[in-house]
């Protein structure tokens, strides 16, 4: 889109701001000939220093794991290819965790972007709609033949992800100024995330649970998302992570699918 | 969305014109300050926020913000409009700034001359644009579509700038009358920024002040700065909210309150951000400057009925 007349100076402003190999924008200039270099430089650090920090505001664990000078180097990289699109600076970074897959140097911690989905899940928990969790007793007022037919109705805030690593393990264990200890980030965790009134939980689900919770939260019924559950591992407790996911606050609703 | 901000029509929400908050000063809210406040109890002067934070549907957020709000006159401030970009306003972020107008009822309400996304991308700084017939045109167009979402006039606020613009026709005080005049809107004076600015340009903040339009000004800004060197080795002024506000600072703000009267004034402080006692001492020397000349305030407020 070309801009009108006389309103160009963004087009010729901008494209520098996060590209160090540009030039100054000739369109401006330092007071009575003064050069503007160094003063096009406060925009161009303001723009990515400020978006650094952004992902640091998303992303603390990771930033712990990595310590700052790498978390910074690596923000930078991504900053400056994949600047934000909404000036919600909250719902920044969901590219981060991909990127941080590819990242040459990261290549040594392949969980790191586990860690990082976890993150930016917890963020959106943060900022989800207020709802009123699902109580268990609705579902002990369901007739037992109905059962397999109920459909769940998740919470704003419940998010589940799945893992190959400790990802769980590493989130929590970096999250705040815990000591550092030794995990074995070898074994498979899933997590579900949960913001039942305003304190973000995550959990991390028993094996089978992701797979169930995943069929639940995307709408299928109690009957489909149990029979899945079981196919992927036949020692899956249905009651347990059933009971486990209302506690946790992962619906608000359910409704009694109609036989027909 | 739709949980948090009611859809409504521009004809569902009525015109609201706050009532004044008088010549008290105010502290940006910053959560991690949520806790002393509320155990200190409602007392005299407002929080200003920045409307983004608040922009999402739900959660902490809200619920701090809503304690605040209950006992203290609000102040949103938005960061992100880019009312000075030649591009359209972004449709959606301002239907989300409405959203928070109707639900918080601010008494004050302000925004930036500046523009922070080009193209798709969003620069998340306050970026510096001409003063040209053509800008001056586009930013009150841009004035108006926000003061007709929202139902009631802006504040904008005056930039700091580290650049100025071969294609600069006017000055920027000129630049901001012209633009209260057709548009109708207040001003929100940031002392601060025209400290920073005339600094940086190597121009007379007293000059500045003396041509601005001082009877439009409906809150005033106060921050710390920083301060680094040009590619001359002179001082270049950094606007960085993180310390406590300059004495040039302080002193002009004195000048501007002699001459205006007593007008609601925020301490804005936005990183490295100090303990809430800290901050409510910077508050409370602006209040000192405040209560001197709060029968400037009556005298002129009598003159104008």
């Amino acid at each position: 889109m070309r801009p009108e007349p006389g309103l160009s100076f963004a087009a010729a402003f901008a494209p520098a701001l996060l590209d160090p190999a540009r030039s100054t924008p000739a369109i401006v200039t330092g007071p009575n000939g003064k050069s503007a270099n160094r003063r096009y430089d406060v925009y161009r650090n303001n723009v990515t220093v400020s978006l650094i920090d952004a992902l640091a505001a998303v992303y603390p664990a990771v930033q712990r794991i990595t310590g700052t000078e790498f978390f910074r180097a690596m923000a930078r990289v991504h900053v400056r290819s994949n600047p934000p699109t909404s000036p919600l600076l909250f719902e920044y970074g969901r590219e981060f965790p991909a990127f941080i897959e590819t990242y040459e140097h990261a290549q040594d911690m392949p969980w790191l972007a586990d860690v990082a989905h976890i993150e930016r899940a917890w963020l959106d928990a943060y900022h989800a709609a207020d709802a009123s969790p699902l109580s268990p007793a609705r579902l002990s007022a369901v007739p037992p033949d109905r059962l397999a037919d109920v459909v769940f109705v998740p919470h704003p805030a419940a998010r589940c992800l799945r893992s190959q690593y400790a990802a769980v393990t590493i989130f929590a264990a970096n999250r705040d100024d815990a000591s550092v200890m030794r995990i074995d980030a070898s074994t498979p965790e899933d997590a579900l995330i949960t913001r039942p009134e305003f304190d973000v939980t995550v959990h991390r689900l028993p094996p089978g649970g992701a797979v169930f919770a995943d069929s639940l939260m995307s709408g299928q019924s109690l009957g489909e998302a149990a029979a899945s559950a079981l196919d992927a591992g036949p020692g899956f407790d249905l009651a347990a992570n059933l009971a486990g996911l209302i506690e946790a606050g992962a619906f608000i609703s359910l409704a009694c699918g109609d036989p027909s | 969305m739709s949980t948090v901000f009611k859809p409504t029509g521009p004809a569902a929400m009525p015109l609201r014109f706050a009532v004044p908050i008088g010549g008290v000063a105010g502290t940006s809210f910053k959560p991690e300050h949520l806790a002393d406040i509320l155990e200190a109890g409602p007392r005299r002067g407002f929080f200003e926020v920045h409307a983004e934070n608040y922009m999402g549907d739900g959660g902490p957020p809200h619920r701090a913000l809503e304690a605040i709000r209950r006992d203290h006159p609000l102040s949103l401030h938005g960061v992100c409009m880019s009312i000075g970009g030649p591009r359209p306003l972004d449709k959606a972020h301002l239907a989300r700034f409405r959203g928070l107008v109707a639900r918080y009822q601010p008494a004050l309400v302000s925004e930036h001359l500046a523009w922070s996304t080009h193209e798709t991308s969003f620069f998340n700084d306050l970026l510096p644009l001409p003063y040209t017939e053509a800008t001056l045109a586009c930013v009150c167009d841009h004035i108006d579509q926000v003061q007709e979402a929202i139902r009631r006039p802006l504040l904008l606020e005056n930039p700091s700038t580290y650049v100025a613009f071969r294609e600069t026709a006017m000055r920027e005080t000129e630049f901001i009358r012209a633009i209260a005049e057709r548009t109708g809107c207040g001003l929100l004076l940031d002392v601060n920024n025209v400290f920073v600015s005339a600094t940086n340009h190597g121009t007379s903040a007293l000059d500045y002040l003396a041509d601005f339009p001082l009877s439009r000004v409906q809150e005033i800004h106060l921050a710390g700065h920083a301060e680094q060197a040009d590619d001359e080795g002179e001082a270049l002024l950094i606007d960085s909210h993180d310390g406590p506000v300059a004495d040039a600072v302080w002193k002009l703000y004195e000048i501007v309150i002699q001459r205006r009267g007593a007008v609601p004034t925020l301490i804005e402080w936005d990183s490295k951000i100090p303990n809430w006692p800290v901050l409510q001492a910077e508050a409370a020397a602006a209040q000192a400057i405040l209560d001197r000349h709060q029968a400037t305030a009556f005298a002129e407020e009598r003159h104008a009925a």
